[in-house]
């Protein structure tokens, strides 16, 4: 029931769309089956299946627009959500900033799906978390953790004629594990589109390492420090930052990215030229959907090029206000980077500090894009190319927009968070931590 | 648009309608505010805001999976029927960008089985689909038992019979018509335009839970639970120094009903600057033109020396303080580490309530409590049927308790639960939830205008800024919405650029004075953050006006070259 095949899905959003008497209609219909396990004090604490299918109407009468959704699909609930869409727009004042539907579109289908992550099954969830447990409970050490699978399908149409289908999967692990005493912590994190690539048995073996050698850790003197962000932590800044590239904001000048009396910074360098980031629906590693939200076709699009910026996100009523050409939001993010491991950095460092991953990350002053947060599970002082001791957690007061004109080097970029972005491992100096925390 | 076309088409592992980023993306100006998802149900029309399914109904649900529950071997099994409204009402400037109606119904089943939880949810309102939930859930509940290592221990709690509680409400803002809505907010705008802001977004964000609850303890519980939260943003550009600044209102979500809309004289709290923060309603109009003025005034502020301060913090501040810094690590689960991939684990370990940790100074009386009126976490009873109550986490000073639910009370000595397990939807498990909690009035009489007579070199705050704390809630970084100077017992001029770094021992051990009850006021939050798969929970901090002495306070101005 979960999956709904491409002739599945036509049918109903062809249905919702004859049932429609509003000038224009869109709809879309996607779900699938989500399993999960989460696991803590070595032993599964929770598991479950959510299994479900939700369709969403939006309806327009000239510039008045309203939406409903539901998730039954006889013939009687098709109609009532369309009838719902209606008296809602009916309802709506006028917006001027409406835009019509866009048009039938061409799409070049995406790699987003796996059948092994697709056959993922509860046996197979409880395996991950036992070998993720057993290992821990050996070495006196206490796992927490959780994996998350999903099988989805999504499907859009329009009153215009466009459609789309397309299925996706992906597994997301995380794993905490600590030392009995609570004075060591580790983490690893994996996320994938195919189960095939990811190796829990090894993974587990960063966090134990990571949790028993961080458990003395010294104090280090807040200041600026050479730092290497391995990717989760290092994208924990980067991906924040990627949510203020809104043409519009900047154009108003309240962003990062507007230009001292007025416009924005497109073309001007704001970073060191080694930044190059872009965004491609196929990227193999990161790949997704081939439309955005609002059925335009993605494509490769250059955002940081050489650290001039090259290119700014524009809803489609901003587009047509600036006389800008319509293209696709972004889906993902993709910051290039060099050959070299984590290890490797590390090996090549004379002095610096190894943050694991960065930890509840706010925004302090949106002018700058100062973000505050901290470092977590696994902080170590690099000394002659090698981790020398644990230090304890600190806080940071950084914009990722200062750290990335202050690049010693970049890594090899990979796949991190809800794989949706490649980051690679940094080499940055003068990396402004402001206070120490007594957190493991 | 955007509203209408999120679901999951990058995120497969979302919620299929809505998660927070959608929502932030669909009102654009709530950053840093909200804490983790949201969630949208199905859309329905106005008309149908206002009718719920019928007892009966529920009450035949509940039965039939109650008794399939213990047919299929369960020992205990709560039932949870859900119908869960919200309505929003979204604008900017002078355009309305969204009315949106959703709706999800439904029924979760939770039982006991071999000694092991296990959960089924379904939304097909029927007994045998309510009753397959509950053999799957035992079915589940029977698998997990084969690895887990010490069986639930449950709590008991009375069954209660045929109860219901309501929110105390005095006008359903779901009966509102949109018209009213649109009109108020527009009529925000229009204000805050006037007055001086480059841009403003307004926004009503209205709930409605109506859930019924059932056990093999003998409890039928309807509830009928109401909150309101009309936030609003104003953003003044300077386009000539490349400037901006934004000031959001300075109201707080409640549960109360669309009374809290009102603006009455008596919830208004005025400073000596004319400062306006609001208790039990709302004047939006009249923050809106003051957060406008705000605005302009912080593109002009200076900014402020670091250094140490007496710190004047005003309610609506203080909320976001205390619930970082003290209703998360007495959260026992936090304490006991099933959090400990996720959120994080807690500095408050069992061994300082042993110890008579202090907490705080002696005048410092933090306590849990779900009864309080117009609180956001109030109900009659929580999501496993525990009558709620209010109690005691530091008393004097000194920590003396935690807040846990019926399957954690016993690894603390308790015979009973704190009832703080709560469910954001009938799809989701229910958990161990933050409690309201909140600092104590002082007991002997001070206005804040008395309390900041006494203070040499200090600095108000008001509103919440960002916000940041270590996953053991030791180390945090609190900003605000504004700040002024305070120097000889005066109220100096508006400042910027201002956040405190603390230490939570030491932050609550500076605390020297507390205005008293005639000025305690409520903050909330719609979307606290915890669990795995993610839940949101809305939740209250109560305060009066409160003192810390030598904090320290960074400049956070920076320059991008």
């Amino acid at each position: 029931m979960s999956i709904l095949t491409e002739a599945q899905a036509k049918a109903i959003l062809d249905k919702v769309i004859a049932f429609s008497t509003a000038d224009e209609t869109s709809a879309q219909i996607g779900g699938g089956i989500q399993g999960n396990i989460r696991f803590a004090r070595n032993d599964i604490s929770t598991s479950g299946i959510v299994d479900d299918i939700e369709l969403g109407v939006q309806v327009a009468f000239g510039k008045r627009v309203g939406t409903a959704t539901i998730n039954q699909f006889d013939d009687a609930s098709l109609e009532r959500v369309v009838r719902r869409a209606e008296d809602l727009a009916r309802l709506a004042p006028e917006n001027p900033e409406f835009m019509p539907a866009v048009g039938k579109q061409t799409y070049q289908a995406t790699d987003t799906f796996s059948e092994a992550t697709a056959a993922l099954t509860a046996e197979a969830r409880a395996k991950i978390a036992e070998a993720s447990i057993a290992p821990c409970r050996d070495r006196g050490l206490i796992a927490a953790g959780f994996l998350e699978d999903g099988n989805t399908f999504f499907a859009h149409a329009n009153s215009n004629g466009n459609f789309g289908y397309q299925r996706t999967t992906v597994a997301d692990y995380t794993c905490t594990v600590r030392t009995e005493d609570g004075r060591g912590s580790g983490w690893v994190a994996s996320n994938v589109k195919d189960v095939a690539a990811f190796d829990p048995a090894a993974d587990i073996q960063i966090a134990m390492r990571k949790a028993a050698a961080s458990a003395e850790a010294q104090a280090l003197e807040p200041g600026k420090y050479t730092v290497i962000l391995e990717p989760a932590a290092a994208s924990g800044l980067i991906s924040f930052m990627m949510n203020f590239f809104d043409a519009r904001s900047a154009d108003e000048g309240r962003s990062f990215l507007s230009k001292q009396g007025g416009g924005n910074k497109i073309g001007e360098q704001i970073m060191d030229p080694r930044v190059n980031i872009y965004t491609d629906p196929r990227n193999p590693v990161v790949p997704t959907m081939p439309w955005d939200g609002d059925g335009l076709p993605r494509d490769r699009v250059k955002i940081i090029d050489g650290g001039k910026v090259a290119n700014l996100q524009y809803s489609r009523y901003w587009a047509a206000k600036q006389g800008k050409p319509e293209t696709a939001g972004w889906g993902n993010t993709i910051m290039e980077g060099g050959t070299k491991s984590t290890a490797e950095l590390i090996a090549g460092t004379e002095r610096g500090i190894l943050v694991t991953r960065t930890w509840y990350i706010r925004m302090v002053d949106p002018q700058t894009v100062l973000l505050t947060g901290l470092t977590r599970d696994g902080t170590f002082y690099i000394e002659n190319g090698q981790l020398k001791y644990p230090v304890k957690n600190f806080r940071f007061n950084e914009s990722p927009v200062i750290m990335l004109n202050n690049i010693e080097e970049l890594g090899r970029s990979v796949r991190v968070e809800d794989g949706s972005i490649m980051v690679p491992p940094m080499k940055i100096r003068d990396f402004t931590f402001t206070s120490l925390s007594d957190a493991v | 648009m955007t509203l209408g076309f999120p679901v999951g088409s990058d995120r497969p592992l979302g919620k299929f309608i809505m998660d927070r980023r959608d929502f932030l993306a669909l009102s654009t100006f709530f950053t840093g505010a909200a804490l983790s998802p949201s969630i949208f149900g199905k859309a329905i029309a106005a008309s149908q805001l206002q009718d719920g399914i019928e007892i009966a109904v529920k009450k035949r649900l509940a039965d039939a999976a109650l008794a399939a529950a213990t047919a299929a071997g369960a020992t205990y099994c709560d039932v949870r029927v859900g119908r869960y409204l919200r309505q929003f009402v979204i604008t900017r400037e002078r355009n309305v960008e969204n009315i949106v109606n959703t709706e999800s119904s439904g029924t979760g089943v939770r039982v006991i089985a071999d000694g092991s939880w296990g959960f089924a949810a379904t939304n097909a309102l029927t007994e045998d689909a309510v009753a397959e939930a509950a053999r799957q859930a035992t079915a589940i509940a029977k698998a997990n038992a084969r690895t887990q290592t010490a069986p639930v221990q449950l709590a008991p709690t009375p069954g209660v019979g045929e109860v219901s509680w309501r929110t105390p409400i005095s006008k359903n803002a779901m009966e509102v018509p949109i018209a009213d809505k649109v009109d108020l907010l527009m009529s925000v705008n229009d204000a805050a335009l006037g007055a001086g802001a480059s841009f403003v977004n307004s926004l009503l964000f209205l709930v409605n839970e109506q859930k019924y609850f059932a056990s093999t303890d003998g409890s039928y519980i309807d509830q009928d639970v109401h909150r309101i939260w009309a936030p609003l943003t104003v953003t003044a550009v300077d386009q000539s120094t490349g400037k901006f600044r934004s000031r959001e209102g300075l109201s707080a979500p409640m549960g109360l009903g669309w009374e809290y809309m009102d603006g009455r004289q008596e919830d208004k709290f005025v400073l000596s600057n004319g400062l306006t923060t609001y208790g039990k309603s709302y004047d939006m109009k009249e923050d809106a033109i003051a957060a406008a003025q705000d605005a302009q005034a912080k593109l002009k502020a200076p900014s402020v020396k670091p250094g140490k301060y007496d710190l004047v913090l005003d309610p609506n501040h203080l909320g976001l303080t205390i619930h970082e810094s003290v209703g998360h690590p007495l959260e026992l689960d936090r304490v006991l580490g099933y959090e400990a991939n996720y959120a994080g684990t807690s500095f408050a370990t069992l061994d300082k309530r042993d110890a008579a940790f202090k907490y705080g100074s002696e005048i410092v009386n933090l306590f849990a409590d779900k009864t309080q009126e117009g609180s956001l976490g109030a109900v009659g009873y929580d999501d496993e049927g525990v009558k709620t109550k209010r109690w005691d986490l530091v008393k004097d000073g000194t920590l003396v308790d935690y807040q846990t639910i019926r399957d954690q009370a016993h690894i603390v000595g308790k015979d009973a639960s704190d009832g703080c397990c709560y469910a954001d939807s009938w799809s989701s498990v229910q958990f161990q939830r933050m409690a309201n909690v909140s600092l104590a009035p002082g007991k002997t009489k001070l206005s804040t205008a008395d309390m900041i007579a006494g203070v040499d070199n200090g600095i108000y705050i008001s509103g919440r800024g960002s916000f940041s704390i270590d996953q053991q809630r030791y180390n945090a970084q609190f900003g605000g919405t504004v700040f002024y100077e305070i120097k000889n017992g005066k109220l100096g001029p508006m400042i910027e650029d201002v956040a405190y770094q603390m230490r939570t021992p030491e932050f609550w051990g500076a605390c020297s004075a507390i205005c008293d009850e005639s000025d305690y006021r409520m903050f909330g939050s719609f979307f606290d953050g915890k669990g795995q798969p993610s839940q949101i929970s809305a939740v209250s901090h109560g305060s009066s006006t409160t003192r810390f002495d030598g904090i320290n306070v960074i400049n956070t101005a920076r320059s991008l070259g």
